[in-house]
């Protein structure tokens, strides 16, 4: 957990000079971001502001072109290594759910057998529980509604009591309903189990109710980090300023 | 009669059953590798596994017969451990050349199906390479068994590599569909049509088998 590795609002993590290139096509720059432990950061910004590439850099799922990433003490640069341990910290809800053709237990259990911890029944239930869906375990995951399908796999993240948990527009097309259900539980679990949060979102007011700080990328660059009222109520840059009142054109 | 019958019937499942076994260790794992992994030259490779795939068993056969051949590259270093010509174990050798590049090349069609998000996913659960490229392999398991069927249809009904290598030695090499030809050529259409309809069946029954293999996927 997030406590015993990384003090509560101590730096989790440290972006220094990160530079991501796919194909000549320069799509994040960012100088220098610092993560704390504990804290649920926002990522906001139009599409193609480079929000899921710098998600993708968090997990270690890709290498970066330049610069580097400490995490937890441990430098993650343009070699792509970082220990497996260390790696499995961290985990990611994608947009999409991405659930394996098997049941809906065998899914949430996945990351856990991946660890070799096969004795982790209860856990598991607990989990499912905790996204209300221990009554379809049973199910094959692929026939579930697209609400239930996310919070399967917010279980499966949760499961794994990451330290920290990467969210990528984990919402978005999901009726109001089961967005309240998912920031809910993304919410106890930052509370009650001091997991870091960062969340890849275009839904201001989504950040608005969930985040304690906000960055606003735009065009791979970070334009603006601050507390989350801060940042809604007295943006510094007039770009901010325009993305937030919904004035920008992109 | 019967005892000749029989030994047909076992030499053709022994030969098919050893070359797909071999066929299906090497060409999964190159199946997988291929439908994954990214390098330079991977497209001429790909060609060469589809030409593979078209090869015909004949044209194979000739390869074999002059690998092995006394005077052959193979033939002529004298191991003693080596296949020789005219024995089941050149036809199994064929065989393994024919439904080697059907495996690897429909598993590699399989794999590359599966969404390349499914592999981001399962490397953000904390995967190691090897345990993402196993939990690929099962997420196209449909596809897969259909490149072990591909392969097993591939040899089981095929006949010139067999013939030339083989050569349809009495008691020895003598298998369902070299001996279906020969029976034939002597006017024992009754024989060779119930060498033809074992021939079938024996398909049939592993079509089925790898069917189940498939299990319940296969019914979504």
């Amino acid at each position: 957990m997030t406590t015993a590795a990384t003090p509560l609002n101590q730096n989790i993590y440290q972006v220094r000079n990160l530079v991501q290139t796919y194909e000549n096509r320069r799509v994040l720059e960012i100088e220098a971001l610092d993560i704390l432990a504990g804290e649920v950061l926002a990522l906001v910004g139009p599409s193609g502001a480079g929000k899921s590439t710098l998600l993708r850099l968090l997990n270690f799922l890709e290498a970066p072109t330049q610069g580097r990433i400490i995490y937890q003490g441990s430098e993650f640069n343009t070699s792509g290594d970082m220990s497996l341990e260390k790696r499995r910290s961290v985990t990611t809800v994608f947009q999409r759910p991405m659930l394996l053709e098997r049941t809906v237990y065998e899914n949430v259990a996945f990351g856990l057998r991946l660890r070799g911890q096969r004795d982790s029944k209860d856990r598991i239930a607990a989990a499912l529980e905790e996204v209300g869906l221990a009554n379809i375990a049973r199910q094959r995951a692929r026939t579930l509604s697209g609400g239930e399908a996310q919070r399967v796999a917010l279980a499966r993240a949760m499961v794994l009591e990451p330290d920290v948990l990467l969210l990528d527009e984990p919402t978005a097309n999901l009726d109001p309903y089961n967005v309240g259900l998912i920031e809910a539980i993304a919410r106890r679990l930052n509370q009650n189990h001091g997991t870091t949060l960062v969340l890849v979102t275009h839904n201001v007011f989504q950040a608005h109710r969930l985040a304690d700080r906000v960055c606003f990328l735009l065009e791979g660059k970070l334009i603006e980090t601050g507390p989350v009222q801060e940042f809604f109520d007295q943006p510094r840059d007039p770009r901010t300023h325009a993305f937030v009142n919904g004035e920008m054109v992109y | 009669m019967i005892a000749e019958f029989n030994e047909i019937v076992l030499l053709s499942l022994q030969v098919t059953g050893i070359a797909l076994f071999f066929s299906t260790l090497i060409g999964i794992p190159v199946g997988v590798a291929m439908g994954m992994a990214r390098f330079p030259g991977r497209k001429l490779v790909v060609a060469l596994l589809y030409t593979g795939m078209g090869f015909p068993p004949v044209v194979v056969g000739l390869f074999v017969y002059l690998l092995l051949s006394r005077s052959g590259p193979l033939g002529s270093l004298g191991l003693s451990w080596m296949a020789q010509l005219f024995t089941p174990g050149a036809m199994i050798i064929a065989q393994t050349v024919i439904s080697f590049p059907l495996v690897a090349g429909f598993t590699m069609a399989a794999v590359m199906g599966v969404d390349p998000a499914v592999r981001q996913q399962v490397m953000a659960l904390g995967a190691t390479s090897r345990q993402a490229a196993l939990t690929i392999l099962s997420e196209a398991r449909i596809g897969v068994i259909v490149s072990i069927i591909a392969g097993f249809g591939g040899i089981i009904s095929e006949v010139g590599a067999v013939m030339l290598v083989g050569g349809n030695i009495e008691g020895r090499t003598r298998v369902l569909t070299t001996a279906i030809v020969l029976e034939t050529r002597k006017g024992n259409f009754d024989l060779a049509l119930a060498l033809g309809g074992v021939l079938l069946g024996i398909t049939f029954i592993a079509n089925l088998a790898m069917l189940r293999l498939q299990g319940k996927s296969f019914d979504r």
